[in-house]
C-alpha cells in the first residue's frame, strides 16, 4: 500500500488514480495509524509553499515524514518535491524538511508559471529506469530547487538549468507531474512502486 | 526546451462529444473518455473538454466524464462551459480536472479569477476570451458563446485578468473560428506580448502552415483545433513531424 500524505491541498486523485491505473493500489490520508501501514509515501501537492508547510507542521505530517524516510521510500512531486529542500522564497523565505540541501529560488526569465512539457535530462537514479535520456514530462511551477550536483538525478532548462528531480537517501522528488505526463510519467511512477 | 502545446477539444453536449470524432478504431465515436484516450495515444499533449450547452444537467454528466477520463487519460485535462463559482471550480477540480476554463462568468464578475487562483492555485485558472475585430482594427470581447458584445478590449482584459490571477488565457478569435483559414495572427501576437502567462490560441486552424504560423509570427504557446483534428483532417503525430521539422519545439510521442 503507498500512502499520498493528504494535506489539504491539491488534486491527490489523480496520483490515487495513476497508481491504481498500475495495479498498485493508495490510500490518501493525514492519519499516522494509517500511513504506519504503507510501504512508501507520496508527498504530492499544488498551492503555495508556505503554507503547505503550515499545513504539513500542524499535522504533525512534518516529523512524522522525517521520522519515516530512515527506512521507507517518500515522493515528492512538484511543491511536494520543494518541500524536501532547506527552505523556500516563496511569500518570504520559509524553512522546508531540509532533506536535501539548498533552496526554492523563483524563475528570474521567461514566462511565469513555466507550463508545459520540458526536457529532462541526465537522468541519473533507478527513479527513471527505462525512460529515455531527453523524454518530456509535464510541468507547472514558479520556483525551482536550486541544490548541489550530487542531490540532483534530473536536469531541465528554463532560463536556466534547474534540478528537476532530486534524491537524498530514502527521499526521492521531481518537480514535473508524472500523474500527468502521459506514459513517461506512468513509468516513473511504476519505478518508484518498485523501489 | 519548453514544447509549443497542441491541444484538440472536445465539444460536449449532455455528455457526448458534439461534432463526432472520426477515428477507425474508436468503439464509440460519441464518448468523449474514448475520444481523450484516443488523443493520448496518438501525442496530445492536453485536453480540453467543452460543455456548450453549459447546463445544469450537462454539469451533472460533465462530473461523471471527468472522472472517468481521470481514471484512464494521465495527460492534463481542462473542462470549460458553465463554471460560474468557486464551489464550481471545487467541484470540477475534485472530479479530476486540472484546469478550469472561465469565460462569461469572469466577464460578469472578475473577483472569481482571484478567488479561485487564491484556493486552488493560478495554474488551474484559464481565463477564456472570446475576440472580434472592430472597425477601428482592435478586438472586442464577447460573451454568452459570442452572441454578446461587451465593452471590453480583449487585449486589455487580458492583461487585467492576468493581474487578477488568471494562470493561462485561452484566446479564441470568432471572426475565424470555423473558417479554416488560419488562426488570427495579430490577435494572438498582441496578446502574447501583453502578458507573461502562456497563451493558447483557438480559431480557424486549416492546415499544418496555421499552426506553425501561430506557434512562431503569433508568439502563441499553445495551440487548440476542434474539427481539424477530430475529422482526421490533420493528424497529430504528422502535424508534430512537421512542426519538429521546421524547428519548432514540440513534444515527440
Amino acid at each position: 500500500m503507498i500512502g499520498i500524505i493528504d494535506y489539504g491541498m491539491g488534486n491527490l486523485r489523480s496520483v490515487q488514480k495513476a497508481i491504481e491505473y498500475l495495479g498498485g493500489s493508495a490510500v490518501i490520508s493525514s492519519e499516522q495509524a494509517v500511513l504506519n501501514g504503507c510501504t512508501r509515501l507520496i508527498l504530492p501537492g499544488v498551492g503555495s509553499f508556505r503554507m503547505g508547510m503550515q499545513n504539513l507542521s500542524r499535522l504533525g505530517m512534518d516529523e512524522y515524514v522525517r521520522a519515516r524516510v530512515c527506512d521507507t521510500p517518500l515522493f515528492g512531486i512538484c511543491l511536494g518535491m520543494q518541500f524536501l529542500l532547506e527552505e523556500s522564497e516563496e511569500e518570504g523565505v520559509s524553512p522546508g524538511l531540509a532533506m536535501v540541501p539548498g533552496r526554492c529560488v523563483r524563475f528570474a526569465a521567461g514566462k511565469v508559471p513555466h507550463m508545459g512539457w520540458n526536457d529532462v535530462h541526465a537522468l541519473r537514479s533507478p527513479l527513471f529506469a527505462g525512460i529515455p535520456e531527453g523524454t518530456q514530462f509535464y510541468f507547472v511551477h514558479s520556483y525551482y530547487a536550486d541544490t548541489d550536483a550530487a542531490h540532483t538525478i534530473a536536469q531541465t532548462e528554463y532560463g536556466c538549468r534547474f534540478a528537476s528531480a532530486v534524491q537524498a537517501g530514502n527521499a526521492y522528488g521531481v518537480q514535473f507531474h508524472p500523474e500527468k505526463s502521459g506514459d513517461a510519467g506512468l513509468q516513473l511512477l511504476r519505478n518508484f512502486m518498485r523501489l | 526546451m519548453l514544447k509549443k502545446r497542441l491541444i484538440p477539444c472536445l465539444d460536449l453536449q449532455d455528455g457526448r462529444v458534439v461534432k463526432c470524432v472520426k477515428f477507425v478504431d474508436m468503439r464509440d465515436a460519441g464518448d468523449p473518455v474514448e475520444a481523450a484516450k484516443l488523443y493520448n495515444s496518438i501525442g496530445a499533449d492536453e485536453i480540453v473538454f467543452l460543455d456548450i450547452a453549459a447546463s445544469y444537467r450537462g454539469q451533472e454528466t460533465m462530473k461523471e466524464v471527468i472522472a472517468r477520463a481521470s481514471e484512464q487519460v494521465f495527460i492534463p485535462l481542462t473542462v470549460g462551459g458553465g463554471i460560474r463559482t468557486v464551489e464550481d471550480f471545487r467541484t470540477i477540480l475534485s472530479c479530476g480536472a486540472d484546469k478550469i476554463g472561465v469565460n462569461s462568468a469572469a466577464v460578469k464578475n472578475p473577483t472569481l479569477i482571484t478567488d479561485a487562483a487564491m484556493k486552488f492555485g493560478r495554474q488551474c485558472v484559464v481565463v477564456a476570451v472570446d475576440a472580434k475585430r472592430n472597425s477601428a482594427g482592435r478586438y472586442d470581447v464577447y460573451i454568452n458563446g459570442g452572441r454578446v458584445k461587451t465593452d471590453l478590449d480583449a487585449i486589455d482584459w487580458i492583461v487585467q485578468a492576468e493581474q487578477l490571477g488568471a494562470g493561462e488565457i485561452l484566446l479564441t478569435s470568432i471572426d475565424r473560428d470555423g473558417t479554416q483559414e488560419g488562426y488570427e495572427l495579430s490577435l494572438t501576437r498582441q496578446a502574447a506580448e501583453a502578458v507573461n502567462i502562456p497563451v493558447i490560441a483557438s480559431g480557424g486552424a486549416g492546415s499544418k502552415e496555421h499552426f506553425y504560423d501561430v506557434l512562431t509570427a503569433g508568439k502563441a504557446d499553445a495551440a487548440l483545433a476542434a474539427s481539424l483534428f477530430h475529422y482526421g483532417m490533420i493528424k497529430m503525430n504528422e502535424l508534430k513531424e512537421y512542426l519538429n521539422g521546421r524547428g519548432v519545439p514540440v513534444r515527440m510521442v
